[in-house]
């Protein structure tokens, strides 16, 4: 893996972003080959949606050739909830870039019949040519997406009835009223998100440094559902200072030592500007 | 790119690069419209797939619901209460000189007058939605003639009216009709006035307490009957007293229903109320502040003299006097100008200053499901305004009516 540790969140987010940008823009793609990227929801991707929109507003970077999957939806939540994940992905990033809304992907958790719906998303995945790379984050309890402590490590796209922890984080969303959280999600599997050829897990905040701590120091567990993630050929991990107050001090400063070779992925930024397509 | 919409083929415009007022702040949003409506863009991409065909860059202007005029009496030399052989003309001159004041829609006020003046002019100004030709005609505002003769300002005398049994009989055998009328103005200490102003709100009809000399448990015997605005605040009334605040004390009555919020107009021209007094009505009742301009027919006319009607005016700046003297003959600043005084003398929030002259009226006539907001499935009237709040451009259901 790469652990790529930046000072703070918004260096972070920066890292990821530019990251992301200098994928698609070198991947060059174009009406016969899109760029297909997965995209997570929640507090910590926000700082790096914020630097996307602005890569794009500067003419820098177009989304008129990617194609998004997100990670999770609700069950039952009505879509223009304003906590659904469809609000939160129009809010927070498509209604700022011009991304065509045939491209984009989010699971309905109001289908009718749940589980076809998350058949169909797999096969709306193969179909596009599998996932070039998959953004995540982790929960406090190390799950990927909504693999709950738990989940099988080969599992798919489906349905998941959410954990106390979960429920408890999520309920600030809702007026801190328990009763008002879903209690059921329509999730990619971790055996969706390992099939992606890349996979970049955003962790920031001492809150997220147990379960980091958990996904890269211990084994691979289906406990911690993130670990997952040690036998994908390419993943990196970019956090913050805080974000790795667990691990060892001889971890982190083995890849600190190397940011001068992952600077190298974000340094030079490319930019769509210089090439026509 | 293909059209997927599967809604409606009907172009999609979509406002880019502005500030528009919306759940009272203004936010750095776009403003989408189809078909003479503000569009839900989220619901647009999501369930339509659907993209916008045209973007308008508004240079980081202001877009703001558009303006609602529920008091005016003309402009441009014409007067609503006069007969002529071209009332619908006149109207519609009014209606499309004032989209450049911002005003997608207003209330043609009549003052006292004969009935035989009533039933020529009611039947003849009749709803309109508005659009190239003018601002939409919301319905009359008639003010008078069952008012008090001591407060009737410059209301003739000899044309003031009171209730016989009350109710609706009084009411037609006056007006002729109410098809096209949307607020009354009356004095509630008249005799059975309780009747007519239950009357005219069960037929939908919005009941103003004004030119009167009404104590304020009479006026608010008259809210509970169902008033719920008062004309010109101040203007036409008995003063504030501090053992009986009259009809002004209806902004901080504790004996109102408890849904109901009075409203109040306000002429905030500089001239007719004081700056001070403006601020005490806005500080003690910020919701019920509606501007209107209570326009006089020289409102729009250059500086100078002219003849209106049997009177010889003076305009000079703000002042339009009768000629020769120093009589103030009405008003005649332009809502936009009612709109940058308020903010001005209130210190008021743009937001507020924006909303006294759109979402309030707006309210009052019990229209804000759509008129008066910018909320999705409304009517697309609004105004681009500079950060100076200066009207640049003025949209009627969605299409450009006026541009500075």
């Amino acid at each position: 893996m790469r652990l790529v540790i930046l000072d703070d969140y918004d260096l972070a987010s920066e890292w990821a972003a530019k990251y992301i940008r200098n994928r698609i823009i070198q991947f060059r793609p174009s009406a016969d080959k899109y760029f297909t990227l997965g995209l997570p929801t929640g507090s910590t991707p926000l700082g790096c949606y914020r630097k996307l929109i602005e890569y794009h507003k500067s003419g820098d970077l177009s989304f008129k050739y990617v194609k998004t999957f997100n990670m999770d939806e609700y069950v039952g939540l009505p879509r223009d909830h304003p906590e659904s994940y469809h609000s939160y992905m129009w809010n927070n990033f498509f209604k700022h870039i011009d991304i065509e809304p045939q491209n984009t992907h989010i699971l309905d958790g109001n289908a009718a019949d749940l589980q076809a719906e998350c058949e169909t998303f797999e096969q709306i995945i193969t179909a596009a040519g599998g996932i070039e790379l998959f953004v995540g984050g982790i929960g406090p309890d190390g799950h990927i997406a909504f693999n709950e402590p738990g989940s099988s490590l080969v599992s798919r796209t489906r349905v998941k009835t959410l954990a106390k922890d979960t429920i408890v984080a999520n309920a600030r969303f809702f007026g801190n009223d328990l009763s008002k959280v879903p209690t059921m999600t329509l999730t990619v599997g971790v055996g969706t998100v390992m099939d992606a050829r890349e996979v970049m897990i955003l962790i920031t905040g001492a809150h997220k440094a147990f379960a980091l701590y958990k996904a890269i120091e211990e084994g691979v567990n289906h406990m911690w559902t993130v670990s997952a993630f040690q036998q994908h050929p390419r993943t990196i991990f970019v956090c913050d200072e805080d974000a790795t107050l667990e691990l060892r001090v001889k971890t982190v400063k083995y890849f600190k030592g190397l940011m001068h070779v992952h600077n190298q992925l974000v340094d030079p930024m490319h930019s769509m500007k210089h090439y026509k397509d | 790119m293909p059209s997927n919409k599967s809604v409606s083929d009907a172009p999609i415009t979509q406002f880019v690069n502005c500030r528009i007022l919306r759940d009272h702040s203004l936010q750095r949003e776009d403003l989408w419209v189809r078909e003479g409506k503000i569009l839900n863009p989220e619901k647009l991409f999501f369930d339509e797939q659907g993209f916008a065909d045209h973007k308008v860059d508004c240079g980081n202007k202001i877009i703001a619901p558009g303006f609602i005029d529920v008091q005016i009496n003309g402009g441009y030399g014409v007067d609503f209460s006069q007969v002529t052989s071209d009332i619908k003309g006149g109207v519609a001159l009014v209606a499309r000189r004032i989209l450049e004041h911002g005003v997608t829609s207003f209330c043609p006020t009549l003052v006292t007058s004969p009935p035989a003046i009533y039933k020529q002019v009611i039947p003849e100004v009749t709803l309109t939605d508005g659009g190239e030709e003018g601002a939409g005609v919301l319905g009359l505002h008639l003010e008078g003639p069952f008012i008090s003769l001591e407060k009737r300002g410059a209301h003739p005398p000899q044309f003031l009216c009171s209730f016989e049994e009350g109710g609706m009989p009084d009411l037609l055998k006056i007006y002729g009709e109410l098809e096209n009328v949307a607020i009354v103005t009356m004095a509630p200490e008249l005799a059975n006035s309780g009747q007519a102003i239950r009357d005219l709100v069960r037929r939908g009809i919005t009941v103003s307490l004004g030119h009167s000399m009404a104590d304020l448990s009479k006026a608010e015997e008259a809210v509970q009957h169902g008033a719920t605005f008062i004309t010109h605040l101040f203007n036409a009334m008995l003063p504030f007293h501090h053992r009986d605040p009259g009809i002004v004390g209806l902004l901080t009555s504790d004996r109102l229903p408890a849904d109901r919020t009075v409203y109040y107009g306000m002429i905030a021209d500089g001239i007719h109320t004081h700056p001070a007094a403006l601020r005490i009505a806005h500080r003690a009742h910020p919701a019920g502040l509606v501007l209107v301009t209570d326009a006089v027919p020289a409102m729009g006319l250059p500086a100078g003299r002219h003849t209106l009607g049997q009177q010889d005016i003076h305009i000079e700046g703000l002042h339009a006097c009768v000629a020769g003297t120093t009589t103030l003959s009405g008003s005649i600043a332009t809502m936009d100008m009612c709109v940058r005084h308020f903010r001005q003398v209130s210190g008021c929030t743009v937001e507020e200053a924006l909303e006294a002259a759109s979402l309030h009226p707006a309210q009052l006539l019990g229209i804000s499901h759509r008129k008066g907001t910018l909320d999705y499935g409304t009517d697309a009237d609004f105004v681009i305004l500079d950060d100076t709040l200066t009207v640049r451009e003025t949209y009627i259901a969605g299409h450009l009516v006026w541009r500075k």
